[in-house]
C-alpha cells in the first residue's frame, strides 16, 4: 500500500517537472541566500572571537589609563612591585596591520593562539630581532622588519603577534604600554591600585569588545538582508508546494477512496516533501557556500575600511552551516506546506477537489487587517521606538505590511479600472487580471519587497554618497598632506613650507576617552580654510569665534548622539578644565568620537604632543613646485606627501566597497523575485486554459491572447511598482534616519533619486515582461486542439 | 653546594633524562665557565653574573612557631641567560625566576614568578644588597643583615635575618667540582643566619623564629651530560656543626660536600667520603621521591636518618622538584633542608 502511494505521489512530479524544478530551486535559493549570509558573519565572529583571544579582552580584567592615552613602563614595574600580577600589551598598527606585543613571562599561560612553550621556544621568542607570529597573508604584507616570521594560522586575521620589545621598536612606543592584562590569581599581599598609579582603572572581561559591537551592527544588517530573501525564497516555496498539493487533491481523493488511510497518506506526503527540502536545502548551502566565498573579500574590505575590524578573506565550511542551512530549509518547507496538508486532512472524502477553489480561497480581508496592523507598527515604531533592534523591527513590520497589502491594493485598483472599462475586451482584460489575482499575488509579493529593497538601499547609497563627497570636500580643503617621521623632519617641512606654502596647519591629535566614549582631540589652527569649509549640524552663534578664544570646544555627531553632550554641555578635555560645546560637526565615516579644541589651548594640555603631519594650503599651479622641494629639501618620499584628490580617491573607493555587498545581495533578491514570477505564470498557464479558451471561441487569436497576456505582466508589475517606491522610501528612510544613527552613530541626509527609481521601475517592467515572455510563447503556441479539448474535457 | 642546580628553565622543558636536568647538561656557547684558583670577591659576588648562565640567590629556613610547631621556608631568585650579555630593557638576554615555598607538618604552599631583566621588574644590587622580582624582596645593607619577603595567592612571608658566622666557600676557595670530568661551579653559602618573623597562612598569622641557610652559586655548565638530577642536603646539628652533601645521579654518582664548624672552618669532602642512600619512598605527583635518608660521612663518625618532615613537599613549578624541611637522628641529631631533582614520572 505504502509503495502504491508512493509511486501515486512521485508520479506527480514526473508529470510535472517544471513544478519539481521550481520548488527545489526555489528552496536552495532561500536557503542559499540564509546560508550564505550566515556562513559570512559566523566568519566574521570566529574572526572577532580570535582577535579577542589574542589579547585578552575576553577573558581577563583590564587596567587601562582612565584618560584612555597610553601607560608609563615604569607605572608597570610599579605595579609588579606592588604585588599586582598583571602582564603589559602594547598594540598599534604598522601599514594597517595591528601589531600586538605581548610580555609572555607574564602573560597567562593560555593568551593568544601562540602559546608559548608548546613548540614555541621561549628563547627564540624573546633574542634577538624575535619573532612575529601572523597569517601567511598578514605576513606577506607586513614590512621587512628584521624578526623572523612565524607563519601560523591561529592568530587573528590581519594581526602580528610579537614580543613587546620588538612591538615597542616596531610602533616607536619605547617605554610606553598600552594595557594591562590582570591575571586570575593575586597575590595574598597587594598595594590598592589606587595608591599606586590613580590614573588607572581596571575594567571586566569585555564580552564582544569595541570593534564587536560596532560590526555587530552590520551583520545585523547582513542578516536582515539574508532574512528578506529567504522570505522572496519561501514565497516561491509556498506558490509551488500550495500549487502542487492543490492539482494533487483529485489523486489524493482517488487514492483515499480506494482506501487509503488518510493520516498514512499525509505522513508520505510529509516524508515526500521533507525528502524533497533536505535535497534542496544541501543544494542551497553549496550555493550559500559559494556565494559568502565570492562575497568574502567584499564584506572583509568593507569591515576594515570602515571599522577598522579584521577579518579573515578566507572561508572554512562548518558543519553548523550545514546544519543550520538544512534547518531552515525543512522548517520553511514545514511552513509553507502545513496549510496545504491542513486542508487536505480535511477535505471530504467525496468533495468535488476543485483546484480552483484554492486559487479563490486566498482572498480575504484577514491579510489586509494584518497589513495595516503591521504598517500602523512600523509607524508607531518610527515615532517612539529606540535601539537598533527597533529599527530592524521597524523595517520588517514595514516590508511585510507592505507585502500584504499588495493584493488588497492591486485588486481595488483592477475593480476601478475595471469600472472604467467600457469595451467587452479591455472590461474582460481586467477582470481576467483580477481572477488570476491570487495566483500571482505571491509572486508579486516578491516583487515588491525586492523592488522596494533596491530602492530603500539605492537611495541609502546614493544619498551617502553625494553627503560623503561633500564633506571630504569640506574636510579636505588643503591641496598636501604631508607627514613628518620625526620632529627634526618636522622642522625642515616647515621650513620649506614657510617659502613655498601659503599656509600651513598642523594636525595635532590626542587619543583620549571623552564622556566614557574613546574619542580623539584635535587642535585647530585658527584659519579661513576651517570656518569656509566646515559645516555644522547644530551650532551657538559665532562658533568658529568662541573656539578661536578658547571658549569652548567642538565635537562630531558621533559623540553627540552617543553622550548626552548638548551645545552648552560643559565637558572635560584638559584636566581641571570644563569648556562648553559649541557646536556639532558632521563626521562621517568615523567610528569614533572627535572632539576639536584651539591650538593654542591644545599645546596648554598637551605640551608633549609636536605635529607630525601638516595639511599645506597653496595655489593650484605652486602643488608641484610645493611637492619637489618638499621632497628635495625636507628628504620626505613620496609616501609621506598625499594630495587632496590622492585622499579623496581613497576615501571613496573605501565607501564603495562598503555597499558592493549589499547591492549583490539585493540584485539577487530582484533575480528571485523574476523567477517566482516566471514560475508562477507558468503553472498558472495549464490552469488558465479553462478560462482562455472560451475567448478563443469566441474570436482572439492565440497571438492576440499572448500579447495580452504579457502586457498584464507588465500592467501588474507597473501597479506594484506604485507601491513598491513609497514602500522603498519609507525603507530608506528607517535605514538612513533610524537604523544608521543607532548601528553607525551619525544622520544621513535623505536625498531623493528620480531617475533612478524610474530606472529600477523600468528594469521592474523588464523583469516581469521578461518573465512573462515565455509562458505567452508557450501560449501562443497551444494547439487549438488542446483549447478545443477544455470544451470536451471539463473536470 | 652542588646542587641547587635548580633550574631554571623556563625554556628548556624537563626532557631532562636527555640533557641533564632541565638542560642544565647542555653546552656553553659564548658563556663564562669557572676557573680554578679564581678568588671570589665580595661584595661584588654577592651580585649577578650576566656572562655564567645560571645563578641562584637560594634561601632556606628551619623555624619554630608558638606552639612548637615546625616550619620550612625557601625563597629564591634564579637568573637564567640566553646569551652571555647584559642588554638594556626587553632586549634582555637576562631571564628571572623566583620560587617561594613555606611548608607545615601537613601542608606545602608555592609561588612562582617570571621576569625579564632590563626594564626593572627583576635583578641585583650589590650595595646596599637588594635582590627582587616583582615584589619579592631580600634587601638589607649588607649580606648579613636582611629583610625577606614574599608572597603567593595563599600565603606571604616576612622575616629578618642576621649572620651569627662569616661565609662558608665550598670546594676549593668557592670552585665547586660536580662531575669527575670537571664540570664546576662557584659556590659558596652564608648559613648562620638567626631569623625571625611572621607567616601569613590561611589560618593566619604565626609568628616564627629560627636558622637560615643561604646558598650563592653560579655556572655555566654545571653537569655532566649523563647526570640527571641531585639529593643535596643541607644539616644543621644540635653541636653547631653542619654538613653540606650532595649526590649528583648518573651513569656513576658523584658526591661532594663541605663539613662546616661552628665556628664557619670547612673542610671540603672529596667525591666519596659523603654517602646518602634512600631507605624509605614516598608517591607524589606521580612518581616516587626518597623521603628518607640514610646520609654517612665516615671521617666525622657520622651515620644518621634524614627525614622529610613533610613528606608532600613538592615544587608544582615550572621545572618541578621536591624541596623541604627535614629532621636528623642517629650518631648526630638536628634539622636541615633537602632538595631533590630528576625524579620523572613512573
Amino acid at each position: 500500500m505504502t509503495a502504491a502511494i508512493l509511486s501515486a505521489l512521485l508520479g506527480h512530479w514526473r508529470r510535472n517537472p517544471l513544478q519539481l524544478l521550481t520548488l527545489m530551486v526555489g528552496l536552495a535559493l532561500a536557503t542559499a541566500l540564509w546560508s550564505g549570509v550566515q556562513a559570512i558573519n559566523e566568519q566574521a565572529r570566529s574572526s572577532y572571537d580570535a582577535a579577542a583571544a589574542t589579547i585578552g579582552e575576553a577573558s581577563y580584567s583590564q587596567i587601562t589609563a582612565q584618560d584612555g592615552g597610553p601607560i608609563p613602563q615604569q607605572t608597570y614595574i610599579a605595579l609588579r612591585r606592588a604585588g599586582w600580577a598583571v602582564s603589559p600589551v602594547v598594540e598599534g598598527r604598522l601599514d594597517t596591520i595591528r601589531i600586538v606585543g605581548l610580555e609572555p613571562l607574564t602573560a597567562p599561560r593560555d593568551l593568544g593562539p601562540v602559546r608559548l612553550g608548546n613548540g614555541v621556544d621561549l628563547g627564540d621568542f624573546l633574542s634577538g630581532a624575535g619573532q612575529i607570529f601572523a597569517r601567511p597573508d598578514t605576513l606577506a604584507r607586513l614590512p621587512q622588519t628584521g624578526a623572523a616570521l612565524q607563519p601560523t594560522p591561529d592568530v587573528a586575521p590581519n594581526t602580528a603577534l610579537t614580543d613587546i620589545g620588538v612591538a615597542q621598536l616596531l610602533l616607536e612606543r619605547f617605554d610606553q604600554i598600552d594595557r594591562l592584562i590582570v591575571l586570575p590569581d593575586q597575590p595574598i599581599t597587594q598595594q590598592p591600585l589606587a595608591q599606586i598609579a590613580p590614573e588607572l582603572i581596571q575594567t571586566d572581561p569585555q564580552q564582544g569588545g569595541e570593534v564587536a559591537q560596532l560590526t555587530e551592527s552590520f551583520h545585523l544588517n547582513l542578516t536582515a538582508f539574508g532574512l528578506l530573501s529567504f522570505a522572496v525564497g519561501l514565497f516561491i516555496v509556498h506558490g509551488a508546494i500550495g500549487l502542487a498539493f492543490e492539482q494533487r487533491r483529485p489523486m489524493v481523493r482517488t487514492l483515499r477512496a480506494l482506501g487509503a488511510p488518510l493520516v498514512r497518506l499525509i505522513a508520505l506526503m510529509a516524508v515526500e516533501l521533507a525528502a524533497l527540502a533536505l535535497i534542496a536545502g544541501a543544494l542551497g548551502v553549496a550555493l550559500g557556500y559559494l556565494i559568502a566565498a565570492a562575497l568574502l573579500p567584499d564584506v572583509a574590505a568593507t569591515l576594515r575600511g570602515l571599522y577598522g575590524a579584521d577579518l579573515s578573506g578566507e572561508l572554512s565550511l562548518r558543519p553548523s552551516w550545514w546544519l543550520s542551512g538544512l534547518a531552515i530549509a525543512l522548517g520553511g518547507t514545514a511552513v509553507a506546506a502545513f496549510g496545504a496538508l491542513w486542508s487536505l486532512a480535511r477535505m471530504p472524502l467525496l468533495s468535488g477537489a476543485q483546484p480552483r477553489a484554492w486559487v479563490m480561497a486566498r482572498q480575504g480581508s484577514g491579510m489586509a487587517f494584518a497589513a495595516i496592523m503591521l504598517l500602523g507598527l512600523a509607524a508607531a515604531l518610527g515615532i517612539w521606538g529606540t535601539g537598533i533592534v527597533a529599527g530592524f523591527v521597524m523595517l520588517g513590520a514595514l516590508l511585510i505590511g507592505g507585502a500584504l497589502v499588495l493584493p488588497p491594493f492591486l485588486s481595488l485598483l483592477l475593480r476601478l479600472a475595471e469600472g472604467q472599462a467600457r469595451a467587452p475586451i479591455t472590461q474582460w482584460f481586467w477582470a481576467d487580471t483580477r481572477q488570476q489575482l491570487p495566483g500571482l499575488s505571491l509572486a508579486l509579493m516578491a516583487l515588491l519587497l525586492a523592488m522596494s529593497a533596491n530602492v530603500g538601499v539605492s537611495t541609502m547609497v546614493s544619498s551617502f554618497r553625494l553627503t560623503f563627497v561633500g564633506f571630504l570636500d569640506q574636510r579636505l580643503a588643503s591641496e598636501l598632506y604631508v607627514s613628518a617621521e620625526s620632529a627634526a623632519q618636522a622642522d625642515a617641512i616647515l621650513a620649506v613650507a614657510e617659502d613655498k606654502a601659503d599656509v600651513v596647519l598642523p594636525l595635532l591629535w590626542v587619543d583620549r576617552l571623552v564622556a566614557g566614549q574613546p574619542a580623539q582631540i584635535y587642535a585647530a589652527r585658527d584659519h579661513a580654510t576651517y570656518r569656509e569649509n566646515w559645516k555644522f549640524l547644530h551650532a551657538v552663534p559665532d562658533a568658529w569665534d568662541r573656539l578661536a578664544r578658547g571658549d569652548g570646544v567642538l565635537i562630531n555627531e558621533q559623540l553627540y548622539r552617543r553622550t548626552e553632550l548638548d551645545l552648552g554641555s560643559e565637558i572635560t578635555i584638559i584636566p581641571g578644565r570644563t569648556l562648553p560645546v559649541l557646536g556639532v560637526y558632521g563626521d562621517y565615516g568615523n567610528p569614533i568620537g572627535q572632539v576639536i579644541v584651539t591650538e593654542p589651548l591644545f599645546s596648554e594640555a598637551y605640551p608633549e604632543v609636536r605635529a607630525l603631519r601638516f595639511g599645506l594650503r597653496v595655489g593650484p599651479d605652486k602643488v608641484a613646485p610645493l611637492r619637489d622641494a618638499l621632497r628635495t629639501d625636507a628628504g620626505l618620499g613620496d609616501a609621506a606627501i598625499t594630495d587632496q584628490s590622492t585622499i579623496k580617491a581613497m576615501s571613496l573607493a573605501v565607501f564603495e566597497r562598503t555597499f558592493t555587498v549589499t547591492a549583490a545581495l539585493n540584485a539577487l533578491t530582484l533575480a528571485v523575485a523574476g523567477f517566482a514570477i516566471l514560475m508562477s505564470l507558468l503553472t498558472l498557464a495549464a490552469m488558465r486554459l479553462p478560462q482562455l479558451a472560451p475567448v478563443w471561441a469566441l474570436g482572439l487569436t492565440r497571438r492576440k491572447l499572448a500579447l495580452l497576456d504579457l502586457l498584464r505582466a507588465v500592467v501588474l508589475a507597473a501597479l506594484t511598482a506604485t507601491l513598491a517606491l513609497p514602500l522603498g522610501l519609507a525603507l530608506s528612510w528607517a535605514l538612513l534616519a533610524v537604523v544608521n544613527v543607532e548601528a553607525f552613530g551619525w544622520k544621513l541626509p535623505m536625498y531623493l533619486f528620480p531617475l533612478d527609481y524610474l530606472r529600477l521601475g523600468g528594469l521592474t517592467l523588464v523583469a516581469a515582461a521578461l518573465a512573462a515572455l515565455w509562458p505567452a510563447w508557450k501560449l501562443a503556441r497551444t494547439p487549438p486542439t488542446q483549447l478545443l479539448g477544455v470544451f470536451r474535457n471539463e473536470r | 653546594m652542588s646542587a641547587r642546580l635548580l633550574a631554571f628553565l623556563l625554556l628548556l622543558p624537563v626532557q631532562a633524562v636527555a640533557q641533564g636536568f632541565a638542560g642544565l647538561g647542555t653546552t656553553a656557547d659564548g658563556f663564562t665557565n669557572p676557573v680554578r684558583g679564581t678568588a671570589l670577591e665580595f661584595p661584588a659576588d654577592h651580585g649577578a653574573h650576566p656572562s655564567y648562565r645560571i645563578e641562584w640567590w637560594y634561601l632556606t629556613a628551619n623555624m619554630t612557631g608558638p606552639d612548637n610547631i615546625t616550619y620550612g621556608l625557601q625563597w629564591t631568585l634564579f637568573r637564567s641567560a640566553l646569551a652571555p650579555e647584559d642588554g638594556q630593557g626587553w632586549d634582555t638576554p637576562q631571564l628571572w625566576m623566583g620560587h617561594a615555598a613555606i611548608t607545615t607538618p601537613d601542608a606545602h604552599y608555592v609561588a612562582e614568578r617570571l621576569a625579564r631583566g632590563g626594564v626593572g621588574q627583576a635583578g641585583v644590587e650589590v650595595s646596599p644588597f637588594r635582590a627582587w622580582i616583582d615584589d619579592w624582596i631580600m634587601q638589607g645593607p649588607n649580606l648579613d643583615q636582611l629583610k625577606v619577603t614574599a608572597s603567593g595567592t595563599d600565603f606571604a612571608f616576612d622575616m629578618g635575618l642576621r649572620a651569627q658566622g662569616p661565609l662558608v666557600l665550598h670546594g676549593q676557595g668557592g670552585y665547586s667540582v660536580k662531575s669527575a670530568a670537571g664540570q664546576a661551579s662557584y659556590y659558596y653559602s652564608q648559613p648562620f643566619f638567626d631569623l625571625s618573623g611572621t607567616l601569613t597562612l590561611p589560618e593566619g598569622d604565626v609568628a616564627v623564629t629560627g636558622q637560615a641557610w643561604l646558598d650563592r652559586e653560579w655556572s655555566s655548565q654545571p653537569l655532566a651530560e649523563d647526570q640527571q638530577g641531585w639529593d643535596w642536603f643541607s644539616l644543621s646539628f644540635d653541636s653547631g656543626d653542619k654538613l653540606m652533601g650532595f649526590v649528583l645521579r648518573g651513569s656513576s654518582n658523584f658526591t661532594a660536600g663541605t663539613w662546616i664548624t661552628a665556628t664557619g672552618q670547612t673542610t671540603a669532602l672529596p667525591d666519596g667520603a659523603f654517602t646518602a642512600a634512600p631507605l624509605g619512598w614516598h608517591g607524589v605527583a606521580g612518581r616516587d621521591v626518597p623521603i628518607i635518608w640514610q646520609v654517612t660521612l665516615p671521617e666525622r663518625n657520622l651515620d644518621v636518618v634524614v627525614s622529610a618532615m613533610n613528606p608532600d613537599a613538592w615544587m608544582t613549578t615550572s621545572v618541578p622538584y621536591w624541596e623541604g624541611p627535614v629532621t636528623v637522628t642517629g650518631s648526630h641529631s638536628g634539622i636541615g633542608y633537602l632538595e631533590m631533582t630528576g625524579y620523572e614520572n613512573d
